[in-house]
């Protein structure tokens, strides 16, 4: 995985005479002590992290946390008092005015939380802004335009004004307005926080969309915990301008790094954040389907269960076959593969537990998780859904008999 | 020794003034007749021109504008208005009074809006400007007549000198209150996208601040109405003239005419203007 953007000991200070509080900062005051000593604020407080090439790096904390303020580090709106932010490889802190102009015009884009479009213009001038800041000819930057609109899914409106529209689609705008210029990053400051659920809903799912296609860095900025965890590859969690944990949501869920952070995520829904790879448990007792019946009893036997799944040669899912059934076929001297049972429910390594929760209650056999070749990667317990949902720690949930 | 009376300290301000506007008028007579010349020229074409219009063009031309920016009512009573101006015999007088009125408030947008622009931008400029602005609208207008008139000599040009001084403060002040007032957003979003600042000005603040601005643009134009009857003291033509005329002879009616004749002038700029602002300010940033 390349890193696209290093952010390196990053300090945003704001008051009349910044740099004089940085030494303080690299005391490790807190962020109360330097108010009441200089009369600074301290907007971001030496973050240091790197952000992946492709990946949803979303940025939570509550409001007052300092996530607008480092998100527009990024692009410079908010120039860093401390710091380095290196942009594939480039210092952008310490880039010339025409070199910014160069990243903001070709590299970073940005979506705002309240839209921040142009009210005087029309939809596709809007969302051409980009291209006719650098002299693209007109007939060229109308046609990426219009392709954008349409990748938002607002073709037919391209000659509205943004008051025509509601808040849904106006965000949809800033978005094509920010594809236009083929960035490589994308900034979203809250772009969704406006809007309400069901739009906000469809909008994430929309927005990953997007990414899967156009491969986009998108650096995400939101206060809700929910949408930080369904959408982001990784989270940076922040307080107070102190970025406190950075990490995969199923990392931060099972291990979070204080208790500020296990106080922030007490309401998470763990249902949309763990997938099946998560709480399955690796089959050890399978059985390949050139075993003979005695194979199977003995390893049920061996294992305490009353049913095993079958695989092939390749660990592919044949089915299931229970310990009664394996009795019977010994005495009536029938093959393996006539006593396989497929009315087992197979499900990926990807879906979340709120998926599998109908699932593991309507079957009858544990759930069969597979990976994206169909080989049988580990098996589901009811009891795994559940504790899944409630455990600190799901991996030590195996006080479960068969 | 009581010290009932003010020492005798004197510090002649008005003095130094004096020698200060001798100098301007004796050393930059070039620049002064220069002015002149471009304004006098500007305000005799504009007469001229206005003159050319049939007097029912005119008024159809005034209907129209009423029409178009108000409703049809207003359109058909501003063209009542125009129509009466012309009968108490005060057309030409109208349209000289008018053409003052166009070449101050011009000359007020092309100084205005960059100043206004330079003070929303840089808070030096702002710091130096406010207090010049105060004392342009509170110092009382017969004041910077005497200078006008060592400039320009009697006239229409040294009225729109005055006129100039009194009415330029709401645009300037408006602008840049505009300019501020755009969404913080908006303005972000336009740098985001590596705009320079002549572009983000151009493309993105000066439109979005267009409403206030000619909410400016509708108070200049009102000021500068005010000041035509002040102005004529200075030699403007025009029915400032005509109620300074009345004044002198106790004359009644004409002053009663040409009193009304400014008022109607006065509605039907205020409300065009206004209507103006009004329909740019469906797409604006601020309202």
């Amino acid at each position: 995985m390349t890193v696209q953007i290093q952010v390196q000991n990053v300090s945003k200070i704001f008051g009349s005479k910044p740099k004089s509080a940085i030494p303080l900062v690299k005391k490790g005051l807190s962020k109360e002590e330097i108010l009441k000593k200089t009369n600074h604020t301290v907007g971001v407080y030496n973050a240091t992290f790197d952000i992946h090439k492709g990946e949803v790096f979303v940025i939570m904390g509550l409001s007052g946390s300092g996530k607008s303020t480092l998100i527009r580090c990024f692009n410079l709106l908010n120039k860093p008092t401390d710091g380095s932010i290196f942009l594939d490889g480039q210092d952008i802190t310490k880039c010339s005015r025409d070199e910014l102009k160069k990243v903001r015009q070709e590299k970073i884009a940005m979506v705002f939380q309240h839209f921040g479009l142009f009210s005087h213009r029309t939809i596709l001038a809007n969302v051409e802004y980009g291209l006719e800041i650098r002299n693209v000819p007109k007939e060229k930057r109308r046609e990426i335009a219009m392709q954008n609109i349409e990748t938002v899914g607002l073709k037919g409106y391209e000659d509205k004004y943004p008051d025509e529209l509601s808040g849904g689609m106006q965000q949809r705008v800033g978005l094509a307005r920010a594809l236009t210029n083929d960035p490589d990053i994308l900034l979203m400051d809250e772009p969704f926080s406006a809007l309400d659920p069901l739009i906000r809903r469809e909008m994430q799912l929309e927005l990953l969309d997007i990414q899967e296609r156009l491969q986009k860095t998108i650096i995400f900025i939101t206060h809700d915990v929910n949408e930080a965890f369904r959408i982001g590859d990784r989270v940076a969690v922040m307080k107070d301008g102190h970025v406190e944990q950075v990490g995969t949501p199923e990392e931060i869920i099972a291990s979070p790094a204080n208790d500020y952070i296990s106080e922030f995520i007490k309401d998470i829904d763990r249902s949309k954040v763990f997938q099946a790879s998560h709480i399955m448990t690796k089959p050890n007792a399978l059985v390949s389907i050139k075993d003979g019946l005695n194979v199977a009893v003995k390893e049920m036997r061996e294992n305490g269960i009353s049913s095993v799944f079958v695989v092939d040669r390749s660990r592919r899912l044949q089915g299931i076959v229970t310990i009664d059934d394996a009795i019977q076929g010994i005495k009536e001297n029938k093959p393996l593969s006539d006593l396989i049972r497929e009315d087992i429910t197979v499900v990926t390594e990807e879906e979340y537990i709120n998926d599998l929760i109908p699932k593991a209650l309507e079957s009858s056999f544990p759930l069969a998780v597979v990976n994206e070749e169909q080989k049988l990667v580990g098996y589901i317990l009811r009891v795994h859904v559940l504790s899944g949902l409630t455990a600190d720690d799901v991996s030590e949930s195996k006080e479960y008999v068969y | 020794m009581l010290m009932i009376s003010f020492p005798d300290i004197s510090f002649e301000a008005g003095k130094y003034i004096d020698d200060f506007v001798s100098f301007l008028a004796d050393n930059l007579s070039a620049l002064f007749d220069f002015i002149f010349f471009i304004t006098s020229r500007s305000i005799n074409g504009l007469t001229d021109f206005l003159m050319i219009i049939p007097w029912w063009l005119f008024i159809i031309i005034i209907f129209l504008l009423g029409w178009y920016f108000k409703s049809l009512f207003s359109g058909v009573l501003y063209g009542i208005f125009i129509f009466l101006i012309g009968t108490f015999g005060l057309w030409e007088e109208m349209m000289i009074t008018i053409s003052i009125i166009l070449t101050a408030v011009i000359i007020c947008l092309i100084i205005g809006i960059p100043l206004g622009v330079a003070m929303a931008f840089n808070k030096w400029v702002s710091m130096i400007l406010r207090p010049i602005l105060d004392a342009m609208q509170t110092m009382p207008s017969f004041v910077y007549l005497i200078p006008a008139i060592f400039f320009f000599g009697l006239g229409n040009v040294s009225a729109i000198f005055a006129t100039l001084i009194y009415s330029l403060p709401p645009v300037i002040r408006l602008t840049d209150l505009a300019i501020r007032g755009v969404d913080k957003e908006v303005v972000e979003s336009a740098h985001s996208f590596g705009s320079s600042r002549w572009q983000t000005l151009s493309k993105v603040q000066l439109p979005q601040a267009l409403p206030t601005i000619m909410a400016g643009v509708n108070q200049t134009t009102m000021m500068a109405l005010a000041m035509v009857v002040i102005a004529s003291m200075v030699g403007a033509s025009g029915l400032g003239e005509q109620v300074l005329v009345s004044i002198n002879r106790i004359d009644i009616a004409l002053g009663f005419e040409a009193g009304i004749s400014i008022v109607f002038l006065a509605i039907i700029i205020d409300r065009i203007t206004n209507g103006i602002a009004e329909k740019v300010q469906r797409r604006g940033g601020n309202q």
